[in-house]
């Protein structure tokens, strides 16, 4: 984080505002992820939960050097990529919480996050199925002669997938202006980079298929930012896509449900020493650019907007059991024929029809009551015993509670 | 009415939607300068350039996948996979994809792609390129699958499909591409998706034909009426999703007894799906069980004689209509 990146950036981060709107979206995220995993060991989130802690560096880096009309897809680790586009927060929870004020309205969940105003296009649940749709995405950009550039983010287990071949090789040959970014965060799920990689340095692998590649640290939200930067640029500029790959680490498991056996807890410790918003943070108090005291105020500031978060998913609807068949079809102006067959009661009916079928045609619907009485048992916004006892941290240096192991 | 082979009309269709609309743009191998493996886009790349006109590598997964994300960015790309059983190597993209994205994001983002693509038995091609997918595509909620199988509707359906803000799985016939058929003048002959046709009106027996079965079927039926005074309705569904499932029942409440012919497999086939809707809907109209006319239940074979009795000719299915007439 020496003076000669900060020269290079369009952003300038001896601007204090500028600063702060990095350091804020980086803890936001921290917040976030930390809240939702203890809302999914209050069982209010259910299915995968991904979290995205101690990479918030590789995010908002990426995030930064975007402009407001390029788009951003990533992978089933997306909370933070929506939270860094500018997603509200409220939204993203709810989500999480399944509920209709969801960004994806609850049909998504934790690893299918959405928003196309603010051009976020999906977390994606197959790994390496997103490549080809960013690619996509670039070339619309490019046939409609706009500016825009897309960002692909995808993990180093994606690396072995065919897409990474074919869809380097096509944005080449095409000139797309995409900029491929892997978060090397040195597992795919529990299988080390060295056991499921041949070639580790995986920013040289896009050589083979015309894209050039370069390494940055995904620790530190300034080199990210930097060499993302570039990157855009070219694709924007020279149309021609790179391979990014940010060296990064994730402090919790790889989803919650993660006895984490592949790895020491003396590597995760050496890695959590890099704490990427901890250095962010105590380089600009060494700096003079935020006076020493104001990061603890932005946590407690944004402590409490995850609590609204939080409060706002929990008391918002789930979507209403007639609206099962919404959006599984574009459907305009009438039409008699069966798009889609709803057997799962005695009755056949169109699936389209749902919403027009009184609740005793639709068959029984005891398991969305139940769910609905489990979900709302607890209220998410009382605080565990455990949290209590353990104060609520106050700084950046105390965000993170140890690896925990089987805590999902 | 002017007379064209299906291909040409399938060209023309896709000539006029570019006319018509600059977002749409095709995307395929050997589409391009070799003029495509079975000639549907001849002439194309000369006429719009290759902005619009697209080869591609031999990627399958990820050009479904790019057509999957230039449409949800609002181009109406109109993908060609050479044949059908290729389409399996990016079926991730079909199916976790193109057919999912506007449910599980809550309808923010739309795809309005279509993929054609030929099937079909009959080239002696072997267990790797002669299959018939229908019954799985159409087993996935959020594709819509068109089956054309005369000249009209291959141009037909095409255009609708085009415009459709759905996903398509627009299944196109080998055999067919060389048959020629009335096609109705002027470029705004659309088919309405989940309107069957009925190819010929009977009151004796129902017989829906799907894909190149349909034409199989109005042959059955004439040979039905001429040998065996048996007067035969057939109903070609046109598309399996929609399903023009109230035509099918009003003719077998007519009929009483009612046949599907399909070339692909019997096991989760689109007989086995349309059996079973008649019977939950129909079941005290029936004076016979439905009967299923399919092709063989295995890898198609090479060899000639082999792969003729691997899918159903004319012959069985006048035997499979007789049959419902039987003593059961």
């Amino acid at each position: 984080m020496g003076t000669e990146a900060q020269e290079m950036t369009n952003q300038d981060l001896s601007d204090p505002d500028v600063a702060r709107a990095w350091l804020r979206s980086m803890i936001l995220i921290r917040r976030f992820e930390e809240r939702a995993g203890e809302m999914y060991a209050k069982a209010k989130v259910g299915g995968f939960l991904h979290l995205a802690i101690g990479e918030e560096a590789t995010i908002v880096g990426a995030v930064q050097a975007m402009r407001d009309e390029d788009y951003l897809i990533s992978t089933y680790r997306s909370h933070g990529h929506a939270l860094a586009r500018g997603a509200n927060p409220d939204n993203v929870m709810a989500e999480l919480f399944g509920r209709e004020t969801g960004v994806s309205k609850g049909r998504g969940g934790s690893m299918h996050m959405f928003d196309f105003k603010n051009r976020f296009m999906g977390g994606y649940g197959i790994v390496g199925g997103n490549l080809p749709l960013a690619a996509g995405m670039a070339f619309a950009s490019d046939y409609k002669g706009l500016d825009e550039v897309t960002v692909c983010v995808f993990g180093d287990g994606a690396s072995n997938q065919g897409t990474f071949g074919e869809t380097l090789n096509l944005a080449a040959l095409w000139n797309l202006p995409i900029v491929f970014m892997v978060t090397n965060n040195q597992f795919g799920m529990g299988t080390a980079l060295a056991r499921h990689s041949a070639v580790t340095e995986l920013h040289k692998r896009g050589d083979g298929f015309g894209v050039p590649g370069v390494r940055c640290d995904g620790m530190d939200v300034v080199d990210t930012y930097t060499t993302m930067r570039e990157a855009i640029r070219r694709a924007r500029e020279e149309r021609q896509p790179v391979l990014v790959e940010a060296m990064t680490y994730r402090f919790r498991g790889h989803s919650m449900a993660d006895p984490e056996e592949y790895r020491t807890k003396e590597q995760v410790a050496e890695w959590r020493e890099r704490d990427p918003i901890v250095s962010f943070g105590r380089a600009l108090v060494e700096q003079g650019t935020l006076p020493d005291g104001e990061q603890d105020q932005m946590d407690q500031e944004i402590i409490k907007r995850i609590d609204d978060a939080v409060a706002f998913a929990d008391r918002s609807a789930f979507p209403p059991p007639e609206s099962l068949y919404d959006h599984v079809y574009v459907l305009e102006g009438d039409s008699d024929s069966w798009y889609s067959v709803d057997e799962r009661s005695a009755g056949v009916h169109r699936g389209e029809e749902e919403r027009n079928l009184p609740a005793s045609a639709r068959g029984p619907e005891d398991a969305y009551r139940d769910a609905v009485t489990v979900a709302e048992r607890e209220d998410a916004t009382a605080p565990k015993p455990t949290e209590e006892a353990q104060g609520a941290p106050s700084t950046a240096e105390s965000t993170e509670q140890p690896a925990q192991g089987g805590n999902g | 009415m002017p007379v064209m082979r299906y291909r040409d009309a399938l060209n023309e269709a896709l000539r006029e939607e570019m006319e018509r609309d600059e977002r749409v743009y095709l995307m395929g191998e050997d589409i391009g300068v070799f003029n495509g493996a079975f000639k549907v886009t001849s002439g194309l790349l000369k006429d719009f350039g290759d902005k619009r006109v697209r080869d591609t590598p031999i990627s399958e997964n990820t050009i479904v996948g790019m057509g999957v994300g230039s449409a949800m960015l609002g181009l109406r790309p109109v993908v060609e996979i050479m044949t059908i059983n290729f389409a399996l190597l990016a079926l991730d993209q079909v199916i976790n994809h193109a057919a999912t994205i506007h449910y599980m994001f809550g309808g923010q983002a739309r795809v309005p792609l279509v993929i054609r693509m030929p099937q079909g038995a009959g080239h002696q091609l072997g267990p790797t390129h002669s299959h018939c997918f229908e019954a799985m595509f159409m087993h996935v909620p959020g594709l819509l699958v068109a089956v054309p199988s005369t000249a009209a509707d291959a141009k037909g359906l095409l255009k609708a499909a085009i415009r459709d803000d759905n996903p398509v799985i627009f299944i196109e016939h080998e055999y067919l591409y060389g048959q020629r058929g009335e096609v109705p003048e002027g470029d705004d002959h659309l088919v309405e998706f989940g309107k069957a046709a009925i190819r010929r009106e009977g009151a004796d027996v129902t017989i829906v034909g799907i894909s190149r079965m349909a034409s199989t079927a109005e042959k059955a039926a004439k040979t039905l009426s001429q040998k065996h005074d048996i007067e035969a309705e057939v109903i070609d569904p046109r598309t399996l999703r929609p399903l023009d499932l109230d035509t099918i029942l009003e003719s077998v409440r007519k009929t009483n007894r009612v046949v599907v012919v399909e070339e692909g497999w019997p096991h989760g086939g689109v007989g086995a799906n349309i059996a079973a809707l008649i019977q939950e809907q129909a079941f005290d109209y029936l004076d016979a069980p439905v009967a299923r006319v399919t092709g063989a239940d295995l890898p198609m074979p090479y060899s000639k004689p082999l792969e003729q009795i691997a899918y159903p000719h004319e012959p069985q299915v006048v035997e499979a209509v007789l049959s419902t007439f039987r003593d059961l």
